[in-house]
């Protein structure tokens, strides 16, 4: 299935990928360099933005963000998306293991 | 669940468990729809627009998420089931029902008849105008007592103050009811009176008009009218985004329905946006008005 496969890449890829693609995403659409700490409500990220981002991050990396996830503390900055990312491509739909 | 009683309805299937019945898919009706089904209530949504029906689903959706990432809803418990209908029969044992389409006094004024022959005397019948009077439009209608409006602000789940209006025959019973509707769903009332634009768009429509006036004559940028508006009078965000999230579409019907009933020329709509809604910019939900805006496209 493709979303299975999808979610096989996105196991395979490092941190540092992650990290580099949600970069260019950003730097590209708000036409600024974004450090990986840097605070993304101060760079004049709206919330309908972090929404289309929810959407690309789960696309891209074959995972579901919902429930308590959904929160603007988990894209307050890079490195907190990648944190995300990584533990919901780690779980996955299934839940724990 | 409850188990059913002795009598064979269940003791829950009170105003709490029925659903409530928004008319019109709009942009409002959309953000109307989700903040209901975000506070747990069931809805019927009606539009004579089958199409409009099949994409509402997608957006309702997208609004609550959007909702609870700005935590603006309850976490817990399940969403409200959605049941969308082309047919106003639909709206037949509706708790209220919320009417939201367009801001023209003949179309408000079918659907709100349409919803007061669906529905028991004494559900309250809310109309989500932004201008037109509440006792023009209960004129036409059977049990005008049991009409209120209810101005909701976009997005309805971000801002949780409505403008509450009470007309000259609007019942206390309707009045109590809808306070309490509105309780429930965590929205702050203020009850203000009937008239052209109520408070809040007989304020700020003819500003946004003014500002469109001064985009027009090249005296400022839209940005840079904003920009003064936000950071030396404190308005949140500026009268030209302000009108980019209403829809200029909207915005111009409702001016053109203070003009007719004010004479107030400030309320005339102004070229500038004239031609931007000739032009397809209507704001955000097209992608474009007096800003780009990237994320809304298709």
């Amino acid at each position: 299935m493709t979303t299975s496969s999808d979610r096989a890449e996105s196991r395979a890829a490092a941190p540092p990928d992650i990290e580099k693609d949600l970069r260019t995403f950003l730097e590209v659409r708000t036409k600024n360099p974004i450090g990986p700490d840097d605070d993304l409500a101060a760079a004049g990220v709206s919330s309908l933005f972090v929404m289309e981002l929810v959407t690309y991050m789960e696309s891209t990396y074959g995972i579901v963000i919902a429930g308590p996830d959904l929160m603007m503390e988990n894209f307050r900055t890079v490195r907190a998306m990648v944190a995300l990312v990584e533990r919901l491509a780690a779980t996955g739909p299934g839940g724990p293991g | 669940m409850m188990a059913p009683t002795s009598y064979g309805e269940p003791v829950t299937r009170d105003q709490e468990v029925r659903p409530l019945a928004v008319l019109g898919a709009g942009v409002m009706g959309a953000g109307i729809t989700a903040l209901l089904l975000g506070h747990r209530r069931p809805v019927v949504l009606v539009d004579t627009d089958a199409s409009r029906l099949d994409r509402v689903r997608a957006e309702v959706s997208r609004h609550l998420r959007l909702a609870r990432l700005m935590g603006a809803l309850p976490r817990e418990g399940a969403d409200g089931e959605l049941v969308t209908s082309t047919a106003p029969d639909a709206m037949a044992g509706a708790a209220a029902v919320i009417e939201a389409v367009t801001e023209e006094t003949a179309a408000k004024a079918k659907a709100l008849s349409d919803a007061a022959a669906a529905t028991a005397p004494g559900t309250p019948l809310v109309s989500n105008t932004s201008s037109i009077p509440i006792d023009e439009l209960a004129r036409g209608m059977g049990r005008p007592e049991d009409l209120v409006g209810v101005h909701f602000m976009n997005p309805p789940y971000l801002i949780a103050t409505v403008e509450v209006v009470q007309g000259p025959r609007t019942a206390p019973a309707a009045m109590a009811a809808v306070r309490g509707l509105l309780a429930d769903l965590g929205r702050r009332a203020v009850v203000v009176g009937d008239g052209p634009g109520f408070v809040t768009s007989r304020i700020l429509h003819r500003m946004i008009n003014d500002a469109a006036r001064i985009v027009a004559e090249g005296r400022a940028s839209a940005e840079d009218v904003d920009t003064l508006l936000q950071d030396c009078l404190g308005h949140r965000t500026g009268p030209l985004r302000t009108a980019d999230l209403i829809g200029l579409d909207n915005l111009v019907d409702s001016l053109r329905v203070l003009h007719e009933r004010t004479g107030d020329d400030g309320c005339r709509p102004c070229d500038l946006l004239l031609d931007k809604v000739r032009a397809g910019d209507l704001g955000r939900k097209s992608g474009r008005g007096f800003y780009d805006y990237l994320e809304a496209r298709p």
